[in-house]
């Protein structure tokens, strides 16, 4: 029995250290924005690997979110004789919802792990430890170029997801379909609103791309030096970033679009 | 500044971004026709203004010459007071009477105005007097039944 008490008071605590470790770290690379800047080398090297190397994957998925947008939406709205509305469908789901959260999700499965993995590696081989003992602090030199190149890069993905997506909803209903383009793309010239639903969703995958970005670093930073352990972090990686991706996504949108 | 490889491909992810963002902006949600031009207000009230909302537009033969700004409760009258702001381009006699009309069947609505025949325009900040509700569907088969049923006694008694 107490053996048990014993067990909830050390695990409680373990997590409230790693909420807090993660929050001075989190604070630490904002406060690193100006000093990350002013090496932009740095981050355009990462956004180079985070970016253009996800770019096939974003836009190919992307592709086909719209391919079935079209065709599920076109299944749903033809019973109800209003096909000409698919546009608005496939704009609007695209980009207030689909466009930065599956973006997200791709994410954290292509780039963040191997952020966590490339950092777990580093600790492991004690890079780390040895740059800090040359007097360069590791977190300025390797996380915080990673992080605000992954903020970055983040909108970009989802903007060009969500493009995609429009385009295979196009080829869907327009090409294949044979829906009337012009009541296709009026259709969502009215009911999409620039403020109101693209720049929400901007901000929607900018706070992802914080979030995936930091959950991989943090993960990586904070990894067991093992083989074992880093693999353990890269799963974790995965599984953490994707829960608060869709929890954030409840909680954005219910304050976003009551508003 | 020494060049690198990678800097190329940043700023093609860069352009292509733009690009996107650009799309979306202007292919999707339209915001070129956005009214920039200034605008007059016009006022009206009515008996029940059904689903009509806020930015529905306000359209003279088929095509939008304005906005609905703002909807409000008049509880002097106990109607809704209905503020249209009017593209300056555009000037519609005093006569003029406004509908609040159903784009298809399960479409938005908005407002249609109907020009008079007066010589003297509508000012800014004039209301318009004549005015036709929402069409209220439940209104519209409850008194369908009221009739039917109406000519159903009828029809029985004359016989």
């Amino acid at each position: 029995m107490i053996g048990f008490f014993k067990q909830v008071g050390q695990t409680t605590r373990l997590m409230l250290v790693a909420l807090g470790l993660s929050y001075r770290l989190f604070v630490q690379m904002v406060r690193l924005f100006r000093p990350t800047m002013k090496r932009f080398r740095l981050v355009s090297e990462q956004m180079h690997f985070l970016g253009n190397y996800s770019l096939a994957i974003i836009s190919v998925s992307g592709l086909f979110v719209g391919f079935v947008l079209g065709l599920q939406g076109y299944y749903t709205l033809q019973k109800y004789g209003s096909e000409s509305a698919l546009g608005l469908l496939v704009a609007l789901s695209l980009v207030r919802e689909l466009g930065p959260v599956v973006c997200a999700l791709l994410f954290a499965g292509r780039a963040g792990t191997s952020l966590t993995a490339e950092i777990g590696l580093m600790k492991a081989g004690e890079q780390l430890s040895a740059m800090e003992m040359m007097g360069i602090d590791p977190v300025a030199r390797i996380l915080a170029p990673r992080f605000w190149a992954g903020v970055f890069t983040m909108p970009i993905l989802a903007a060009v997801f969500s493009a995609m997506g429009i385009i295979g909803g196009w080829i869907v209903g327009v090409l294949m379909i044979g829906i009337d383009a012009g009541s296709f793309w009026g259709q969502m010239q009215g009911g999409v609103d620039v403020f109101k639903d693209v720049l929400n969703g901007v901000i929607k995958s900018f706070i992802f791309g914080v979030t995936v970005t930091f959950i991989a670093l943090y993960q990586g930073f904070e990894a067991q030096p093992t083989p074992e352990g880093v693999s353990r972090s890269t799963t974790s990686t995965v599984v953490v970033a994707s829960l608060f991706v869709l929890g954030l996504d409840f909680m954005l949108t219910a304050f976003m679009f009551s508003l | 500044m020494q060049r690198s490889k990678s800097d190329v491909w940043v700023g093609l992810l860069v352009v292509l971004g733009f690009l996107a963002f650009l799309f979306l902006a202007l292919q999707s949600a339209n915001l070129l026709t956005l009214n920039w031009r200034t605008s007059y207000n016009l006022s009206a009230r009515f008996d029940n203004i059904g689903g009509l909302k806020r930015q529905a537009a306000v359209k003279s033969a088929g095509v939008v010459v304005g906005r609905v700004k703002d909807i409000n409760f008049d509880d002097s009258h106990f109607q809704a007071t209905v503020t249209l702001s009017m593209d300056t381009r555009f000037h519609f006699p005093k006569d003029s009477s406004l509908k609040i009309l159903t784009s298809g069947l399960l479409g938005e609505q908005y407002i249609g105005i109907e020009a008079g025949s007066d010589a003297k325009n509508l000012e800014p900040g004039d209301m318009v007097a004549s005015t036709q509700s929402a069409i209220v569907l439940e209104n519209l088969i409850s008194q369908f039944l009221y009739n039917k049923a109406a000519d159903g006694s009828s029809g029985g008694g004359s016989r």
